[in-house]
């Protein structure tokens, strides 16, 4: 055969083997995709429409009298945007400290042996085994009247009784959402090339200047990943705002938890909810953009 | 010291590290140890002023409380069968995703596995309460599994895309010659490495539904572990959960030590 | 991909349009139910720690029946529940104002007295009252008040009971900062609204503003706002002044109280003067119940006199039923935070609906917050 005759064929093969590859790739992913429409999307649409729903007494929404009420204060009531304003402002402090405290920790445990390490990210998890609320309720206890911790501060003359303030709060979440900073920057710390960063100590004469110009740059996608999985999260806490700051401020996840139980005004919830996830997905769209390609 | 560590830092920087390391790690443990230790005490009450000295009470008590022991039980069998699927459907979604290059509704596919980690708990509650309800379905142990699996997919498939993007596809393509069909390619090849990505993905949905409050308490028919926590608060915290979460603590340290100390022998 | 989301869409609204049950069966049944009559096991849902579990024990042995206890802490958190007909409990604890949304939303039948005779025990002053004027769909169950409690390290034993304990910014230095208030807008809005003189359910949006800055105004001593474990924390000396139920307070002293330490020598709970809320808790059934004539029964049981002193002696509530009195402890009925003369009584409101107005007290406490 002559080697003009072979291309459409080769062609056609290597069409067919595409479609092929093509049906393989739904197919597994078909399951998910099906789950996630189902138990998913539609409950979210769900939401969607009771966002321009109207509130009944007993809080659920009346599918009749459509109005675009509740979308409507989200622009333009004072105090659901100063509510969101306070939580943005508190989940970007969350996250800063968390990545402060949680850099140098992750650091650490990529530059051990490799036994060492999964060792210790094992230690990292571990009291993340035990329930959230108890845990949250022992903070309680360091941290009140009689705490130790109390105890210390007052025998240090720094401070006393952190309960029920905001500081506590900030201990609450930065405790909870750690390991979601930590375990993003150690994959990206273990994954560096060594020897870039070894010349980059050659090239600057100085760990800080390597570490600014090259060590850095390249943990990007973890830093970014690890901020997202903490942002997200405080920004719609708020079972440690209220067991821990007593309930003195309300954040933007109490404020929606509220509308679903105490205010019983689900369109509103719903359309809060709804806004929040918008903000979210532009957050999440961005990392993207930033050139990542997973989280 | 390995490569890494001696050119990467100095001595003066590995003390400073250590030391934050260590304080990290006390940190995250302070509120394990007090509610190990009082676990062990004699009175009812929290606060350092209650404690009456050492005691097996809350522990015999736990065993004799049928609510309790119910709750935990349902935890247990969500978590375990919430986590076995949930890995299996994202695992699959994963590789969708990393090794095939084009298929219908991959784009919508992969930003919708994203969904699930940006909403708010209470919102997606909500939602699911609805959504059950509106199809006549009672709320049960079923519900809830069929929650945690919602939100447990898009966890295990960002943790293993994280592993499988890392890595060098010439491996299973060199397999893809030399073995008869994908399946076996996939079984002896892409599974043993992507592995510890997938033992990951199930540990992280394992942990997230354990400890799932939020929307567990919208959808259940009964309690789970944390729930009925929840529940307790209003009925004042007794330090039997002290003694559930130090028995479940000591089970899960030993169950890691003990998966390590196989993995040595291999 | 566009046809599916139409499709999806479709979907949502078809199913948000769904849910509701159909009551006009459950009806029927029920108003078949004879005296003593069980239909099945009774599936109880109701507020954490509010039965003595002897009593349960008591009821599954006369009637050979099993029951089921769900729990839930505010009216708030159990109406989703139900009104989504995802559960099929028989018999629900609501307190008095949800009775009139529930009823209203056909959430909860209309009661087969004749299945009830013992409902001729409730005291006169607790029929008919406003919340459910012709007694059709609830039966009172146990009832008690909101006020303060409170250190005696703040204030004398022979203090009169004020919100200026809370208010006023010059009362009691000390007690700044030390106080916690229910995390309840109609309880702290109302308890404001008392101090100010007015109604508690007021729909007059100026009065509740006023309310608002008054609450603001005093911030600093309020340490935090808690209805779980306001009295623990009492107790524990987290505080030293706590809003919130008067059954709650006395279950915690008398759980402080040893053989060799008396509570109530360091701690008391006081009716402010100037008014509270007083709140009704009530027995109803779901129009989802699959066992309504239990749930009959069961309610049948709670009045009888002794069950109903069994109650009050175990959670420290009041009780509404006038036949339990002779068998209530001695001691709960002459205290009279638990059994307030009628003087006192007068000055106690009961929490109403407020309709469309009540999104405000929500949004006003949230103010108060921010």
């Amino acid at each position: 055969m002559s080697a003009r005759t072979d291309a459409p064929v080769t062609a056609q093969l290597e069409a067919a083997a595409e479609r092929a590859e093509s049906r393989r790739g739904l197919s597994l992913a078909l399951p998910s995709y099906l789950y996630l429409l189902f138990l998913f999307v539609v409950p979210l649409l769900i939401i969607g429409v009771y966002s321009f729903a109207s509130r009944s007494r007993t809080g659920r929404p009346k599918l009749e009298n459509w109005n675009l009420d509740s979308i409507n204060k989200l622009f333009t009531d004072d105090l659901i945007r100063s509510i969101f304003g306070r939580s943005v402002v508190v989940a970007l402090i969350t996250t800063a400290l968390c990545l402060l405290i949680g850099y140098p920790f992750a650091y650490y445990i990529a530059t051990r042996r490799e036994r060492v390490r999964n060792l210790l990210l094992l230690f990292v998890m571990i009291p993340f085994w035990t329930n959230f609320l108890v845990r949250t309720y022992a903070w309680r206890v360091l941290l009140g009247e009689d705490g130790p911790l109390t105890e210390l501060g007052r025998l240090l003359g720094l401070w006393d009784s952190m309960l029920f303030t905001l500081p506590a709060v900030y201990l609450g979440l930065i405790y909870g959402f750690l390991p979601f900073m930590v375990l993003p920057l150690y994959a990206a710390i273990e994954r560096l090339d060594w020897s870039l960063v070894e010349a980059a100590r050659d090239l600057y004469a100085s760990g800080w200047g390597a570490f600014r110009k090259v060590t850095l740059p390249l943990t990007r996608p973890g830093i970014i990943a690890g901020s997202i999985l903490v942002f997200i999260p405080s920004l719609g806490a708020y079972v440690t705002p209220d067991i821990l700051g007593g309930a003195k401020t309300t954040l933007i996840g109490n404020f929606i938890v509220n509308q679903f139980l105490t205010a019983r005004n689900w369109p509103l919830g719903s359309a809060v909810s709804m806004a929040i996830m918008v903000v979210m997905l532009l957050a999440t769209v961005w990392y993207f953009r930033s050139g990542a390609r997973t989280l | 010291m390995t490569t890494q560590e001696t050119t990467v830092v100095t001595r003066r920087m590995n003390r400073f590290l250590t030391g934050h390391t260590w304080a990290v790690y006390l940190f995250f443990y302070l509120p394990i140890l007090v509610l190990v230790v009082f676990s062990f005490n004699e009175s009812a009450a929290f606060g350092v002023r209650n404690w009456e000295g050492l005691s097996l009470r809350w522990y015999r008590q736990m065993f004799a409380n049928d609510n309790l022991m119910a709750a935990l039980r349902v935890s247990i069998v969500v978590a375990v069968v919430s986590t076995a699927i949930s890995t299996v459907l994202g695992t699959a979604a994963a590789l969708a995703l990393e090794r095939y290059r084009r298929w219908i509704g991959k784009r919508t596919f992969d930003a919708l596995l994203y969904l699930p980690v940006i909403i708010p708990d209470v919102t997606m509650a909500a939602m699911l309460l609805v959504f059950f309800t509106s199809l006549g379905q009672q709320l049960s142990v079923t519900t809830i599994i069929l929650s945690h699996i919602a939100f447990n997919i898009s966890f295990v498939s960002i943790v293993v895309r994280a592993r499988l993007s890392n890595l060098d596809s010439s491996l299973e393509e060199a397999a893809g010659d030399l073995y008869a069909g994908r399946w076996q390619t996939f079984r002896r090849v892409t599974l043993p490495l992507i592995m510890p990505g997938v033992l990951g993905g199930a540990l992280l949905a394992f942990t997230l539904s354990l400890d799932d409050v939020v929307i567990t308490q919208f959808v259940k028919g009964p309690d789970t572990l944390p729930t009925f926590v929840f529940g307790l608060i209003k009925r004042g915290v007794t330090p039997e959960i002290n003694a559930v979460s130090t028995l479940m603590l000591t089970a899960s340290v030993l169950l890691v030590l003990g998966s390590l100390a196989l993995q040595r022998r291999r | 991909m566009k046809r599916l989301l139409i499709i999806l869409m479709a979907m949502a609204l078809a199913a948000a349009a769904c849910g509701g049950g159909d009551s006009s069966g459950l009806v029927d049944a029920a108003a078949a139910c004879g005296v003593d009559e069980v239909d099945g096991d009774l599936d109880l849902y109701n507020w954490s720690d509010y039965i003595d579990p002897e009593l349960v024990s008591a009821f599954e042995a006369d009637y050979t029946v099993t029951v089921n206890e769900g729990f839930y802490d505010s009216n708030e958190a159990m109406l989703p529940q139900i009104e989504s007909g995802g559960n099929d409990y028989d018999l629900i604890v609501p307190s008095d104002y949800t009775v009139t949304i529930m009823a209203d939303e056909s959430l909860i039948i209309a009661l087969n007295k004749d299945a009830i005779p013992n409902l001729g025990n409730v005291a006169p002053a607790f029929t008919g009252l406003p919340y459910d004027p012709e007694d059709e769909y609830s039966v009172p169950y146990q009832w008690g008040t909101t006020g303060i409690g409170y250190s005696y390290e703040v204030v004398p034993e022979d203090w009169e009971p004020s919100w200026e304990l809370i208010f006023d910014p010059d009362f009691a230095p000390e007690v700044s900062g030390q106080i916690s208030m229910l995390n309840d807008p109609r309880e702290t809005m109302g308890a404001a609204l008392k101090y100010l003189n007015y109604s508690l359910n007021t729909t007059t949006q100026a009065e509740l503003d006023e309310a608002r800055d008054l609450i603001r105004s005093v911030k600093d001593r309020i340490k935090l706002f808690d209805s779980d474990q306001f009295e623990d924390l009492l107790v524990a000396g987290e505080t030293l002044a706590a809003h919130g139920y008067s059954g709650d307070f006395f279950a915690a002293y008398d759980g402080a109280s040893t053989d060799s330490y008396d509570a109530y020598e360091d701690f008391g709970y006081g009716i402010p003067k100037e008014g509270a809320v007083a709140w009704v808790d009530t027995m109803a059934i779901p129009v989802t119940a699959d066992a309504p004539c239990t749930a009959h029964t069961f309610i049948n049981f709670i009045l009888d006199p002794e069950n109903g002193a069994a109650l009050t002696n175990y959670n420290f509530y009041a009780s509404p039923n006038a036949a339990a009195t002779p068998f209530v402890d001695p001691d709960i009925l002459d205290d009279e935070t638990i059994y307030p003369p009628d003087e006192v009584f007068e000055r106690l409101e009961f929490i109403a609906d407020t309709g469309d107005f009540e999104t405000r007290y929500s949004t006003a406490f949230d103010e108060v917050k921010s």
